[in-house]
């Protein structure tokens, strides 16, 4: 009895509140733990997609096309493209909430920034998927 | 006089003139030690993949569309600016990639220690230097032999 009534003391939040793992802002935990998870995910397709690009290298269209194409290569790049676009626009957000005061600018430049990342992906999605149908 | 902030700043000197207080430290007089230039560099090189994605786009697109497209895409790549920009996007790549190894190692509680603070930063650049020298000497290699 005496343990538990100096555990709460010392939490200073309801059970709840601790469960769901919310600061005062009430949001952030997932967008920090996106970044995290998209980040890793990026280690091993980065170091991919390096070392397929330096295969590439004097490779012409039909080739390039060819290889993007391909089954695996396709589902990768999709992977990078969806992954890199998702991450970006994560990390770009907490930096204009860092250095942008003005909060309609902020704002407007967050949703610029996530519309932008999503039609770059979607713009590179369709290239990939039309290598697919083409080669 | 523009908010309260600025009020804060304004004071007198011993013979009653107002002067504005000092700053201090300022950034322009302050020796960055290394830990401060591995983590602005972090995010510096965030912003410029950001951009740096575009030309990823517009590879992938330029291959999608045809050889016409492509070539446009390559000459670009090949001219003296387009190199240069994609030197820093390869050495930005790699520093993010390292110092991202190293935010991820931190989420799990490791590389707090003091001493080993300074080595490590210097690890991230040492390993960004590397990589991006073995890429391009790779490259060159391809290219050439």
């Amino acid at each position: 009895m005496a343990a538990e009534h100096k555990e709460r003391i010392l939490v200073m939040r309801s059970q709840l509140g601790r469960a769901r793992g919310l600061g005062a802002a009430h949001a952030g935990a997932e967008h920090w733990w996106v970044e995290r998870v998209t980040a890793l995910a990026l280690v091993p397709l980065t170091v991919w997609f390096v070392i397929s690009v330096l295969g590439l290298l004097g490779a012409d269209q039909p080739a390039v096309a060819a290889w993007a194409g391909r089954p695996l290569n396709a589902a990768l790049l999709l992977a990078l493209v969806f992954i890199t676009f998702h991450h970006t626009q994560l990390g770009l957000q907490v930096v204009y909430e860092d250095y942008i005061q003005t909060i309609m600018l902020r704002h407007f430049l967050v949703l610029a920034t996530k519309g932008a990342c999503l039609v770059l992906a979607l713009m590179a999605a369709v290239a990939v998927i039309k290598m697919c149908i083409t080669h | 006089m523009k908010d309260v902030q600025d009020a804060l700043m304004v004071a007198r000197t011993s013979d009653g003139r107002l002067v504005r207080r000092p700053l201090s430290p300022h950034a322009g007089i302050y020796r960055w030690p290394i830990t401060m230039v591995a983590s602005i560099l972090n995010r510096i090189t965030a912003v410029a993949l950001s951009v740096g994605s575009l030309l990823l786009v517009w590879w992938l697109v330029g291959a999608a569309e045809g050889p016409a497209a492509f070539a446009h895409v390559q000459g670009f790549i090949a001219s003296p600016i387009g190199l240069l920009l994609l030197l820093g996007w390869t050495a930005s790549l790699f520093y993010h990639l390292f110092a991202g190894l190293r935010h991820l190692a931190w989420d799990l509680g490791y590389g707090f220690a003091k001493p080993t603070l300074n080595p490590v930063s210097w690890a991230v650049l040492g390993a960004t230097l590397v990589a991006t020298a073995a890429v391009w000497i790779a490259a060159y290699v391809v290219m050439e032999g």
